[in-house]
């Protein structure tokens, strides 16, 4: 802190502090302070969307991006862990949970799901390519130091209840969280 | 080209390499090279755009055919 100038209460004509800052060093000191940030809506379900949105969040992360993904809607089914079932309070909920199936592994294609033949065979296309799939990319973002949020209101609108979601969840949280992140994001993507 | 440190992501495609990468290149001393060698056409434009963001120094790319496919070999070194 430089130590502030002395109050003048008389209209005085001064010269300018010369000042010894780099532009350069000024600006990298900024960017240190504010690292780059992308928000990601994660509100699709289907397999192809949630991978692309992982791969961006992965790909930004190795970038030295800091990277929240906000889970909302189907996004959701990313984050459930599979074969648990939903303890929500009333029935209609709970069959709604039941009905939507979850988990990382379990996410159809948008196209071509065919009744999961079509997914299977995408599976099958990229193991034997050594492409990572959604549950292994998930892991990577993890490891990256990406931030999951789960929406509270559909959560609650879809029956999924908090004990049912994976381990490593950051926050629950709802639209303001989000804003508040994206505002200072200079890359916000809605998938 | 001189490397210090080499990193094999054959037959892995985007975002491994650049994960790799990234992770990789923590091991490294500022200065030190890392070899990136890759087989996935985007690392052409990847790694420079890479380098760009968290301000590595691109050093330089060579493609070398090796049987039907290219192997794309990207340098870069160590600069924070």
């Amino acid at each position: 802190m430089r130590p502030q100038p002395p109050r003048v209460f008389f209209c005085e004509v001064r010269s300018m502090p010369t000042t010894k800052l780099d532009p350069q060093v000024a600006l990298a000191e900024l960017q240190e302070r504010r690292p780059d940030r992308v928000t990601l809506v994660v509100l699709s379900g289907d397999m192809d969307r949630v991978m692309s949105a992982f791969i961006i969040a992965t790909g930004a992360a190795s970038m030295g991006m800091q990277v929240t993904m906000f889970f909302t809607f189907w996004g959701l089914n990313a984050i459930r862990r599979p074969g648990v079932s939903s303890k929500a309070a009333d029935w209609l909920r709970r069959m709604f949970g039941f009905l939507n199936k979850g988990g990382a592994d379990t996410l159809p294609l948008s196209r071509f799901h065919f009744w999961g033949l079509g997914t299977r065979m995408m599976k099958l296309v990229m193991r034997r390519n050594r492409m990572p799939g959604v549950p292994e990319l998930m892991e990577i973002a993890k490891d990256l130091g990406v931030h999951f949020i789960a929406c509270t209101t559909t959560l609650g609108l879809m029956g999924i209840t908090k004990d049912t979601l994976i381990d490593g969840i950051d926050q629950f949280a709802g639209v303001s969280t989000y804003l508040a992140e994206a505002k200072e994001a200079q890359v916000n993507l809605f998938i | 080209m001189h490397f210090d440190v080499t990193l094999d992501t054959l037959g892995l495609f985007c975002p491994m390499p650049i994960i790799k990468a990234s992770k990789k290149i923590k091991e490294l001393t500022v200065g030190q090279v890392l070899e990136v060698i890759s087989d996935d056409e985007g690392i052409k434009k990847d790694m420079p755009a890479w380098c760009e963001t968290t301000g590595h120094h691109f050093l330089g790319l060579e493609e070398e055919q090796n049987g039907g496919t290219v192997h794309y070999k990207t340098y870069v070194k160590k600069s924070k």
